[in-house]
């Protein structure tokens, strides 16, 4: 085991990436000669050259599709876009043709394009590039988002989404990068299919993912100290969503909360809800319990921003409501 | 005659020979839709025959080809089915896009047919992609990119061109000017009308040619695809006009008789024949042989569409993404 950051994990994969698959280039704004706007990709450009690692003028709407193209055209583009707020300037690429064009072509092309960009509040960046928009995405068919939560993902969920066929967006929750973790460098591509249990326990479930895992295992370690058994589930693939999981956890806890930085209205957790009612219904001894951003543009002001966001405290009042 | 004549006369021919394929091509689906055997939206070709036509002349098969959703021409002029296409309207599972796409998305894997696009200017950033992959992967092939002149208002217009020019792309940029983003005339949405030097300012060498003339439009792309195997973008504004309304539901209210009789007298096909005949290259029976041919290539292409399956309901959800 090798300890690094979040950020030395990403860095890692693109570099592996970049070294043993000659299809594989990386654009996006200030991926090279800055070096990346979170520093993910220093380095990179002196290693690969301008080519490979290309720097983009700000068009994500061009470079997003220019990313589709060249996956058509038999190439693996890695295309860092700098914030999910900017990805929105991409969204016509994204929905209508990157996901689409498997389908709408009847099968014959498919376009395997990876996405990595940051996302999530907490460092006082205010209303244009705080949001936490991962649903927007795994509400579209014909795409793969992935959450990675910890280092070990960080380094090895790029791997396993460079071997799809089909578009995969990766978010990389912001907060995260300068986090420290284990990672076995002789893991190989992770598995995309699963969810993670990251801490076991027997009275209630707490689901998160990104950059609310840590939020919720802080909740889970406050509750062991009141006696309260918390297990806690990484869901680590947005779409497709492993249920099976989290129903297993049921099966167990009887109770669960869903921790989700995106707003309530519409949100991942409203949707893994309703999962639970369909498939899990009788496992329930209470309603689920939704722990997520407040409804509103995200402010500036240190304590506003906080209390607009999922909490160790707030996760422990709801697990406490579920437990009444 | 001599062989250089022979040859001459026998390549007109052919231009003839395609231009009223798609024109009885378009006169057939227009009948179909009548009759509902084709449904959706159907945006037809007529008057504008002599671009798909004299542009494809130019493009070899190794290059690859990015219309729009008007892409009959486009699809019959690159020497696709047109079974295959006249089925895909039909819905069916024998058509070029499996009966997913419909008129306006037709594609073609083996003849780098990389789809009709639907969202206005969608298609060009994916056509900078496919250019980006062959100048990654050292290959010498034009991508050749169809769009109307209402793309020119669309920011990824710019944002492609920009990225072209930039990174020294091979993209010949094929502007359809037919005077009318739908309803809306193209000095009403453009503060400068001549496209020309829109690409001028992001450094592309552009020129005019009028797309009437199949001889005009066959030369002008033969030139431009050659700076673009150079390894450099290039742009053709062909200007055309369309007979029909935009599509079946369109009413026509925004443009006069008058004009629209006015355009007819320079029918692209009606031109070259007088052409050809003045030059002694046509006479009656050559005519009505072309015409014989094209009416029992069209009436075996709706006995395709006819005969076709209906995809199983079951495979509804097939290809949304790539079996694993």
């Amino acid at each position: 085991m090798t300890t690094m950051t979040y950020r030395e994990a990403v860095r890692a994969a693109l570099r592996e990436a970049l070294s043993t698959d000659e299809r594989v280039f990386l654009m996006g704004e200030d991926v090279g000669r800055y070096g990346g706007a979170f520093a993910v990709s220093h380095g990179l450009l002196e290693e690969f050259g301008p080519e490979r690692v290309r720097d983009t003028p700000l068009s994500e709407s061009a470079f997003v599709g220019a990313g589709i193209g060249a996956a058509l055209g038999g190439l693996r583009p890695i295309v860092e876009v700098m914030t999910v707020n900017f990805s929105l300037l991409a969204l016509d690429q994204i929905v209508n043709n990157a996901a689409a064009i498997r389908y709408m072509s009847g099968g014959q092309f498919s376009v395997p394009l990876v996405v990595r960009m940051a996302t999530g509040g907490g460092r006082q960046l205010a209303a244009q590039h705080s949001h936490s928009l991962e649903v927007w995405y795994a509400h579209v068919p014909g795409i793969r988002v992935l959450a990675p939560a910890t280092v070990a993902d960080a380094r090895w969920m790029l791997p396993a989404a460079l071997l799809e066929q089909d578009p995969v967006f990766l978010f990389e929750h912001a907060t995260l990068y300068p986090l420290e973790g284990e990672v076995d460098e002789a893991a190989g591509p992770a598995g995309l299919d699963r969810a993670a249990v990251r801490r076991e326990g027997g009275d209630v479930t707490v689901v998160a993912w990104g950059g609310s895992l840590g939020t919720a295992l802080a909740a889970a370690e406050a509750l062991a100290g009141e006696g309260v058994s918390a297990e806690v589930i990484d869901l680590r693939t947005l779409r497709p969503l492993d249920l099976e999981t989290v129903l297993a956890s049921l099966a167990k806890t009887h109770r669960v909360v869903l921790v989700d930085e995106s707003w309530r209205t519409c949100g991942l957790a409203a949707e893994v809800s309703a999962r639970i009612m369909e498939q899990g219904f009788d496992l329930l001894d209470w309603p689920a319990q939704r722990v997520c951003s407040a409804e509103v543009p995200m402010p500036y002001a240190k304590h506003m921003e906080e209390a607009a966001l999922p909490r160790a405290d707030t996760i422990v009042a709801a697990v406490r409501e579920t437990l009444a | 005659m001599t062989a250089a004549a022979k040859a001459g006369r026998a390549h007109a021919l052919e231009l003839l020979r395609e231009l009223l394929l798609i024109r009885r091509f378009e006169e057939k689906a227009a009948e179909l839709y009548s009759l509902g055997k084709i449904r959706g939206f159907l945006h037809l070709y007529i008057g504008e025959e002599a671009v798909g036509v004299g542009a494809m002349q130019a493009l070899r098969p190794e290059d690859a080809v990015v219309a729009t959703y008007r892409d009959h021409g486009h699809a019959l002029a690159r020497g696709i089915d047109p079974g295959s296409l006249m089925a895909e309207m039909y819905g069916k599972a024998n058509g070029c896009s499996r009966g997913r796409g419909g008129s306006m998305h037709f594609f073609d894997a083996e003849r780098r047919f990389y789809g009709g696009y639907a969202i206005v200017g969608g298609g060009l950033p994916i056509a900078v992609g496919l250019a980006l992959a062959d100048r990654l992967r050292g290959i010498e092939r034009v991508t050749a990119c169809f769009f109307g002149e209402g793309a020119v208002a669309e920011g990824e217009f710019h944002e492609s061109l920009n990225l072209a020019a930039l990174w020294r792309l091979p993209v010949l940029f094929l502007c359809e000017n037919n005077l009318y983003a739908m309803g809306t005339a193209l000095e009403r949405s453009e503060s400068q009308p001549d496209l020309r030097l829109k690409a001028q300012s992001y450094a592309i060498p552009a020129e005019a040619v009028d797309g009437m003339d199949v001889l005009a439009v066959e030369r002008a792309v033969r030139s431009g695809a050659e700076v673009v195997r150079g390894g450099a973008p290039y742009f053709l504004e062909l200007r055309t006009y369309r007979f029909r309304a935009h599509s079946m539901a369109d009413p026509d209210l925004y443009r006069t008789r008058e004009e629209v009789e006015r355009w007819k007298e320079r029918d692209p096909i009606a031109l070259f024949e007088a052409s050809l005949r003045a030059q002694g290259l046509l006479a009656d029976d050559d005519l009505a042989g072309i015409e014989a041919a094209v009416a029992a290539e069209i009436d075996a292409a709706v006995a395709v569409a006819e005969a076709g399956p209906w995809e199983p309901v079951e495979d509804l959800l097939a290809d949304v993404t790539t079996p694993r």
